[in-house]
């Protein structure tokens, strides 16, 4: 059915539905679900998506648990990540420096950008934090299309990983997720016994609870502030590190990605690093299965997903009450 | 409570005749301004001219409208732009398969959208701050997948195409340029007035209290809840006609309409011209569209521009241009009746 014979057809709405069971595909979701191989291939990509959806989510976490501001600009270090992993490729050959400098060069960034810019908004309106990051998403992706120009850019798979794909259960999974998987789970387990063990992280949890009363106690919250955008930074970094070479970088690549990890973080709960990991792997594995069963609606779906947990926990699955 | 009855039966009676008097002046400005706008068109013959006031018509009417929400009852909305595209889609929509005339058309849409805003609203507005500013965020993203999925009804990711038929009504022809121009004018006033007088009324002050001190509001009896519901459906109706008016003028719908970045905007729009005056959005809209036509005519890369702008009255001003050129009045006021 074209688009113009809908237009003159007054019975249109009735075609119009039949047209719409086509885009729900319940028969290749059942198909799949009762394939362990189709089963494998597709947990393992939305393990993927989930798991740098983490890497991104959980800094974005971390940066309203502690600082209370909604990091709208999140996007764009993701973005920075990818970009600076592919030139320092390029430049060294190297995937390990690639990585260190997705990694370092956004946490040099996110510390910059809070103590210059985010820290003379603390305590201003919600809305003045989001302009200022508003500013700068539109400032950071017309710098990259000045820097590497707007056109697709692709990193290429490092050498290191282009071997035979393992099989498991009959379902192809790459070597290269599989240590996508393996950096988000020492990530999400280091800042887990972190904040929760080390000194580092009791001061950062009661800078979050009471900042005024730790700085009383002689210790530099500027600091605790800005290490923690930097450390949020870094983690987004590093996802755009690890995604540059299975995804196609391009300047606004951030912006899909930053509106999933709020969803994420939305979905586990502002502020909470289980709430994270659980709500990235929930999304991920719905973005998976979802684009089989119904492949013009999986973002709906997720959207979907997002707004039945609001209704029924405003805080998130893993979320404090609001104190 | 005895002494507050009193105080309020004092007070009512000055209040009432100054709000008589400001609703004359308001109707005076507006017929002023309609009347100004309407004979531009004999003035200048610049086509370009007439196609901004049309565009910041639509945006005007959206960005005032979301500023009942966040500026006068504090409901920070991250998905209003989710009824300008329902107006567009509706009103283009019922236009293209029903080929009822245009006046049908507009309130069988305005009708719709009440129904659409009621639910989501009722849904909504027990959730405060930055929880209601996402989960209006997610059901406007709902709205722009279904408009992206449901491709056979919407168009899909094209927009709905093949122009938006304007049958002349009353001799109105909105094909022609200049019709719609004066519609689009006359709509725009009539919708400020409208919420002016919303912004006025005694409900109008509600919204303020709720927005101060909802605890407080609820002791004084008010149903805060039905409060922002009733407030959230007529932001929303506003935001519809705004929409239409677009749909109008490019002749169809996009899933733009609908997506995420039109909220982003209306917000931005507010944030530039100032919340705490009436107006305020009215200045921001005409800044951002003459920011945007202007700057990109020059440069490819008005990203950057447009950031420093913003950054500029983020962190410069930390207000909207009106609010601050009303604060810096009210000082130079306050000097002068301190000497």
């Amino acid at each position: 059915m074209t688009v113009s014979a809908v237009f003159v057809s007054f019975s249109a709405p009735y075609q119009a539905h039949d047209h719409e069971s086509a885009s729900v595909d319940l028969d290749a979701l059942a198909g799949c679900l009762s394939s362990s191989a189709c089963l494998v291939t597709q947990t393992t990509s939305g393990l993927i998506i989930g798991m740098l959806l983490f890497l991104v989510a959980v800094g974005l976490t971390l940066i309203f648990g502690v600082l209370k501001i909604v990091n709208f600009s999140h996007g764009a270090f993701y973005m920075f990540g990818a970009y600076f992993a592919m030139t320092a490729y390029q430049l060294t050959g190297s995937f390990a420096l690639a990585m260190l400098a997705g990694a370092a060069g956004t946490a040099i960034l996110g510390l910059i950008f809070e103590r210059v810019f985010m820290s003379r908004v603390y305590g201003a309106d919600v809305l003045m934090q989001l302009l200022v990051c508003y500013a700068f998403v539109l400032i950071f992706d017309d710098v990259v299309r000045i820097i590497w120009g707007p056109e697709f850019k692709s990193m290429g798979m490092p050498s290191a990983f282009q071997v035979m794909p393992l099989f498991i259960a009959g379902g192809v999974v790459p070597p290269y997720y599989l240590l996508l998987i393996g950096v988000a789970l020492v990530v999400a387990i280091v800042l887990g016994i972190g904040l929760s063990r080390s000194r580092i992280g009791k001061v950062v949890r009661a800078a979050a609870h009471n900042p005024g009363m730790v700085s009383a106690l002689g210790i530099n919250t500027g600091l605790i502030y800005g290490g923690v955008f930097a450390l949020g930074g870094m983690l987004a970094g590093l996802a755009g590190a690890l995604a540059a070479p299975v995804r196609s970088l391009t300047p606004g690549m951030g912006f899909s990605v930053l509106i999933e990890s709020f969803i994420v973080t939305v979905i586990g709960g502002m502020g909470s690093i289980l709430g994270a990991l659980i709500g990235a792997l929930l999304l991920g594995l719905i973005r998976s299965f979802g684009s089989l069963g119904f492949p013009l609606f999986t973002e709906g779906l997720m959207y979907l997903f997002m707004v039945i947990v609001l209704v029924s926990k405003p805080t998130g699955l893993f979320g404090k009450e609001a104190a | 409570m005895t002494e507050l009855e009193a105080g309020r039966a004092q007070r009512l009676a000055p209040v009432r005749s100054g709000a008589a008097l400001q609703r004359y002046r308001d109707v005076l400005i507006a017929l002023i301004a309609f009347a100004v706008l309407a004979c531009l068109p004999l003035l200048s013959g610049s086509k370009a001219l007439l196609d901004f006031i049309i565009r910041c018509s639509a945006y005007g009417l959206f960005a005032t409208s979301l500023n009942l929400l966040v500026g006068y009852t504090g409901l920070t909305s991250f998905g209003h732009g989710m009824f300008f595209g329902l107006g567009a889609y509706s009103f283009g929509l019922i236009m293209q398969r029903l080929g009822v005339p245009i006046p049908v058309a507009f309130v069988a849409t305005l009708a719709i959208t009440a129904v659409v805003a009621a639910v989501i609203g009722a849904i909504c507005v027990r959730l405060k701050e930055i929880y209601f500013a996402f989960v209006t965020l997610a059901f406007q993203m709902l709205i722009h997948s279904m408009i992206l999925s449901w491709a056979s009804f919407t168009g899909g990711d094209q927009g709905l195409r093949g122009g938006i038929p304007r049958p002349v009504f009353l001799g109105i022809d909105l094909a022609n340029h200049v019709h719609l121009y004066v519609a689009s004018c006359a709509l725009l006033i009539l919708g400020l007035l409208a919420m002016r007088q919303i912004a006025q009324s005694p409900f109008g002050y509600t919204l303020r209290m709720v927005r101060d001190n909802a605890a407080r509001a609820s002791f004084l009896g008010i149903d805060v809840w039905r409060a922002k519901l009733t407030v959230f459906v007529l932001a929303a109706l506003f935001a519809s006609m705004g929409g239409m008016v677009m749909a109008l003028f490019v002749s169809g719908a996009y899933p733009e309409f609908a997506y995420w970045t039109i909220s982003g905007e209306g917000i931005f729009i507010n944030m530039l011209g100032g919340v705490s005056t009436f107006l305020g959005p009215m200045v921001g809209t005409v800044l951002l569209l003459l920011l945007n036509d202007t700057v990109t005519r020059f440069t490819e890369y008005h990203g950057i521009v447009l950031g420093v702008v913003i950054l500029f009255f983020a962190l410069g001003l930390r207000k909207g241009l009106l609010d601050f050129v009303a604060e810096w009045f009210a000082h130079r006021r306050d000097a002068g009746e301190g000497r």
